[in-house]
């Protein structure tokens, strides 16, 4: 057996799991730092268009910043009547999701001292858009399911690579926000 | 006010234990017991329920399984009489019918408030269980006024149910065997399932218990354990003791008819929402079952005792339907129960010694508490993963009693 259960100096996913496992360890005595507030704010532009702006959070008990100010930017495409200059908010989720599990799957990796080589999620969901045009109260507004499908080539027997992607979904936030319910509270001036 | 050198407050296996390896110190003690002799394995467990290990496992120090049928399960009322059955024969000090209601320090000495007056002792274990409350989650608050709560510790047999369908919320030992049951008595059951673990009841021909003790996972320590708080956590594995060895899975449930779906994850207006998560929580234990027989067959590799062991062979995974529902309206479905099958937790109303965490978890290392000759007993992975079995009981109170003897002897000298 080549793979361990401690992080292995040979094993370069570009992923700094000593640091991420110090400040597990602090935050188990110090639980009030591990209290985030992430944030984003959004334009209007015209149409179905708009831009978001992602720049400050809050986490480890200050407000934190960083070095670039992020945008995103969201539309619908023409069958949809309108002007297609970026992906729907819809699609952003699953790239959420996919970069979410993404992420996770390096990082347990590394801490599993698997060497990865290549990961490629590839996402589809399920919309049945009678819900979004108010045909029919039945069916619901966002995806019926969600399929995720990852190919990866690493250095590691296929149930470990299975077991990569299983806790990777038990350690996801995003994994977490799609599959359960979370209150929501808007407020407006 | 009444004194010991030790005391021991609970008098089922693990206390019973203690007392057995005190005695053979000579150490001067009494067990209190709130009730009787196995108190909780009387008064707290289903009608139908046998014990998880085999008979043969079921070792304590001086005693074991003298029957003819080693490998069956036992009843309640078979375990309670093993139980009995030792207190008489290794003779211990059990005062019954004393509930202990609250503990102080005292200077050198802890000083118990009981229902039969005051006691006082220098050395003090808690055997009183893992078990004593059942953990039900804050969200159970939004069940509707309409359908019956229960916990395990309530439940006794199916026909004493509510009419109506049947919620099961947890897929552990507990939720597993329930749902089994209530199906069979011909009621609709929805199994919650979170985080599980899976385990074939028989594998290669030998129980699951009798491999998880061969190949030492049983002895694990507590500080060899790679996540030690993750594996305290750990849900009990889908087990079920019959006479006929059945295993009882999730696949199998599905078969006889059982609703699966995800772990609960809301509970408004009478509609219990369900998370999207059950594919993976079963992959999980999948995996995890999986690697624990690939152990045993490195085991028997090693052994070079193939010839005496069954073909290894995988069970099927566990299939999770398209079709999963993600809600249930409980009125409009005719729920009538729900049952939270989602673990136990001790109670320690009583112990007014400053050693919880801010879990309410009891702070040791290895059962010795973070207070002078306070030592706790039968929790789970206390200080080795056998620690909350009948089996585990033993080996523990042998260095709880060792650690307590040289503590009085170091008081002494």
């Amino acid at each position: 057996m080549t793979a361990s259960n401690s992080t292995s100096a040979q094993v370069k996913n570009g992923v700094n799991v000593e640091a991420l496992l110090g400040a597990r360890e602090a935050l188990e005595k110090a639980p009030e730092a591990a209290q985030f507030k992430w944030r984003a704010s959004c334009e209007w532009l015209n149409g179905t268009h708009s831009r978001s702006t992602i720049e400050k959070f809050f986490g480890l008990g200050a407000e934190q910043s960083r070095d670039t100010t992020f945008t995103v930017e969201a539309d619908h495409p023409k069958v949809f009547a309108s002007e297609d200059h970026a992906p729907t908010p819809v699609e952003l989720v699953l790239s959420g999701l996919a970069s979410c599990l993404t992420a996770g799957v390096a990082a347990i990796a590394q801490r599993r001292g698997i060497q990865l080589h290549s990961v490629k999620a590839t996402l589809e969901a399920d919309m049945d858009i009678q819900g979004i045009l108010g045909i029919d109260d039945d069916v619901r507004n966002g995806f019926g399911a969600i399929r995720v499908h990852f190919d990866i080539r690493a250095d590691a027997d296929e149930d470990d690579i299975k077991a990569l992607v299983a806790q990777s979904q038990k350690r996801s936030a995003v994994f977490d926000i799609v599959t359960n319910p979370t209150a929501v509270f808007v407020t407006v001036n | 006010m009444r004194s010991a050198t030790a005391i021991v407050i609970g008098a089922g296996h693990s206390g019973l234990a203690m007392s057995w390896h005190l005695t053979a110190r000579s150490i001067d003690h009494v067990v209190l017991e709130r009730g009787e002799i196995a108190h909780s394995w009387r008064t707290e467990r289903w009608d139908s329920l046998r014990l998880l290990t085999p008979n043969w496992q079921s070792r304590l120090p001086g005693h074991g399984y003298a029957g003819a049928d080693r490998d069956g399960f036992m009843t309640m009322p078979e375990v309670v009489h093993f139980l009995q059955r030792y207190a008489e024969v290794s003779r211990a000090p059990v005062i019954p019918g004393v509930r202990v209601t609250q503990v102080r320090r005292e200077g050198e000495s802890y000083e118990l408030a009981t229902s039969q007056g005051a006691w006082r002792c220098r050395q003090l274990v808690i055997a009183s269980g893992a078990c004593n409350l059942a953990s039900v989650p804050p969200l159970s608050a939004g069940l509707p006024a309409k359908v019956t709560s229960l916990t395990p510790m309530q439940y006794r047999r199916p026909d004493l149910l509510p009419d109506g369908g049947v919620m099961i919320v947890g897929a552990s030992a507990s939720g597993v065997q329930l749902a089994r049951e209530i199906q069979a008595a011909g009621r609709r059951v929805v199994l919650c399932v979170g985080e599980h673990v899976r385990m074939p009841r028989t594998y290669r021909g030998r129980d699951i218990q009798w491999w998880m003790d061969a190949i030492g996972a049983m002895d694990l320590g507590y500080d060899a354990a790679e996540n030690i708080e993750r594996a305290r956590r750990l849900p009990s594995p889908q087990l079920v003791g019959t006479p006929e060895r059945a295993t009882v899975d999730l696949n199998s449930l599905r078969q006889a008819g059982v609703e699966l779906v995800g772990r609960l994850a809301g509970l408004h207006d009478g509609k219990a929402q369900f998370s999207g998560s059950l594919a993976n929580v079963c992959a999980l234990a999948d995996l995890k079952m999986n690697r624990l027989l690939a152990a045993i067959d490195a085991w028997v590799t090693g052994s070079g005792l193939k010839e005496r062991f069954g073909d290894p062979h995988r069970d099927a995974p566990t299939v999770v339907g398209a079709g999963t529902k993600l809600s249930l309206d409980l009125t409009a479905e005719g729920i009538g129960t729900v049952i939270w099958a989602t673990g136990y937790r001790p109670d320690y109303s009583w112990l007014d010694v400053p050693v919880l965490d801010r879990h309410g978890r009891i702070k040791h290392d290895g059962g010795v508490v973070d207070a002078p000759g306070l030592y706790v007993m039968g929790l789970p992975f206390m200080r080795r993963r056998k620690s909350s079995f009948i089996d585990g009981a033993a080996d523990d109170a042998a260095d709880l009693a060792a650690h307590l003897h040289g503590s009085l002897d170091r008081a002494a000298a």
